[in-house]
């Protein structure tokens, strides 16, 4: 029922002109705290805030601030505002102009899996990309079996992608107890039968059953052709592990990103966990190859994002281009990693508390606690 | 709180909420409170940001039973 005109463009669609680096100009029309808080990014992308209240009456504000030649994009917190905007953008005459189905909520949600790589024993591993949040989960697939490594909350699309390879989940695995969004992985092994592990570190307070993840206790994917090894690497918390794949990849978590390091203060024991993380990063990666390759829980700037979307690095690249792991003097690093850090993730807490099984929100208040973006890094300003 | 006039936008989708506050106001007078029942989570920011860009007062505001209310001055 929308004007002459007016399209939607979907989150995945919207997440393909952005990943192709396609010319995008985006009007968002939330309130300027929201805007402020999260909004849109992209390498080619032009996006300006005008609220949708200021543009009820007189759409001219709007119409003034669009390029003629590119296409608009309208986005708002759920739809219903951006329809408004663009049916009022066309009706004046603009040509090219769409709204983000689903607004922000959909933004928030959608995954795009990306193929990292074939694995030596026939297996595949891919990276799914939580480009509106930040967020990466990893699924190591073969011979039939899959295992999911920090799975994000929306737990159909890993299910129609697996259904899609044919391949049935046996490991839900989570490098961390999360403090900036809810896992999937719990609710998911259930649905398929399938172990859900957790660092036991991490999990003295959770309410339900799980399956210890301890350093030298190998989990197999495939019929013991795939082999994910777990590292205890702690400092984001207490029980961060590492998982090192097919002897190439190694799954950081939120211990290290490509353009920062985690930051240690999210479970509230910052001063504690300082040394932990140092010692992780200056330590016990350091004596792995360099030529491994680091897959992250977490992207902060859209420049992470390289073909295709993956977001990868070499060690020894980060070695010397990660300003968090070139940090020589200790209480420089303290200083680093526990004062002037970027504002905690929303409802970090709650969100902690849910991954514990302490409480069980609805789906609703699921997904206003994930609105925002994860800063997870100590360098996500 | 006392109130000129009462609007309920409950059930209303975004931007209804906004679009009936701003037709009630200006029915008022200067001074007069309106009260805004919504049930939107995204009406509690959008409204104090509305206020505060068309200068009327957001007097008070609370939330009872997922239902949002406002009380604004009109400028």
């Amino acid at each position: 029922m929308t004007a002459m005109g007016t399209q939607k463009v979907t989150a995945k669609e919207l997440t393909t002109i952005i990943l192709n680096k396609e010319d995008l100009f985006i009007l968002d029309v939330r309130n300027e705290s929201d805007f402020s808080d999260w909004k849109i990014e992209g390498i080619s992308v032009d996006i300006i805030n005008i609220p949708y209240f200021d543009l009820l009456d007189d759409i001219a504000p709007a119409l003034d601030a669009i390029p003629a030649d590119k296409p608009v994009v309208v986005v708002c917190a759920k739809e219903g505002s951006s329809i408004f905007v663009a049916e009022q953008l066309a009706e004046a005459g603009l040509n090219h102009v769409s709204y983000l189905e689903g607004g922000m909520k959909s933004w928030s949600e959608y995954l795009e899996p990306v193929k990292v790589a074939d694995l030596s024993g026939g297996g595949e591993l891919y990276q799914f990309v939580r480009i509106g949040k930040g967020c990466l989960s990893y699924m190591v697939l073969s011979n039939g079996e899959a295992a999911l490594i920090d799975t994000s909350r929306m737990i159909d699309q890993y299910q129609r992608f697996m259904q899609k390879k044919g391949v049935e989940l046996i490991h839900a695995i989570d490098t961390h107890l999360h403090a900036d969004h809810i896992s999937g992985g719990r609710a998911l092994a259930q649905r398929y039968g399938a172990a859900y592990h957790l660092p036991p570190k991490d999990a003295t307070e959770v309410t339900f059953e799980y399956e210890k993840l301890v350093e030298g206790r190998d989990i197999t994917v495939g019929q013991e052709t795939i082999k994910v090894q777990p590292i205890y690497t702690p400092g984001h918390t207490i029980g961060s592990t590492s998982f090192l794949i097919d002897n190439t990849y190694i799954l950081t978590g939120d211990i290290l990103f490509i353009d920062s390091i985690g930051r240690p203060d999210l479970a509230g024991l910052a001063e504690d966990w300082v040394g932990d993380l140092r010692d992780t990063l200056y330590s016990r990666y350091k004596v792995l190859s360099e030529e491994l390759i680091v897959l992250p829980a977490h992207f902060g700037k859209v420049t992470e994002l390289g073909i295709g979307g993956l977001v990868a690095g070499r060690l020894g690249t980060l070695y010397s281009e990660n300003p968090g792991l070139n940090i020589e003097d200790e209480s420089e690093f303290r200083r680093t990693v526990t004062e002037n850090l970027p504002p905690q993730p929303n409802s970090y807490q709650e969100i902690r508390q849910v991954n514990m099984g302490k409480i069980a929100p609805n789906i609703e208040e699921q997904r206003e606690m994930e609105i925002g973006p994860n800063r997870c890094a100590v360098h996500d300003k | 709180m006392n109130s000129d006039k009462v609007l309920d936008a409950k059930g209303l989708a975004c931007p209804m909420p906004i679009v009936r506050t701003k037709k009630s106001i200006a029915e008022l007078q200067s001074g007069q409170v309106l009260e805004v029942h919504a049930t939107d989570k995204g009406a509690k920011n959008d409204l104090t940001a509305w206020a505060k860009s068309t200068g009327h007062e957001l007097l008070s505001s609370n939330e009872e039973n997922g239902v949002y209310k406002f009380w604004i001055r009109k400028a």
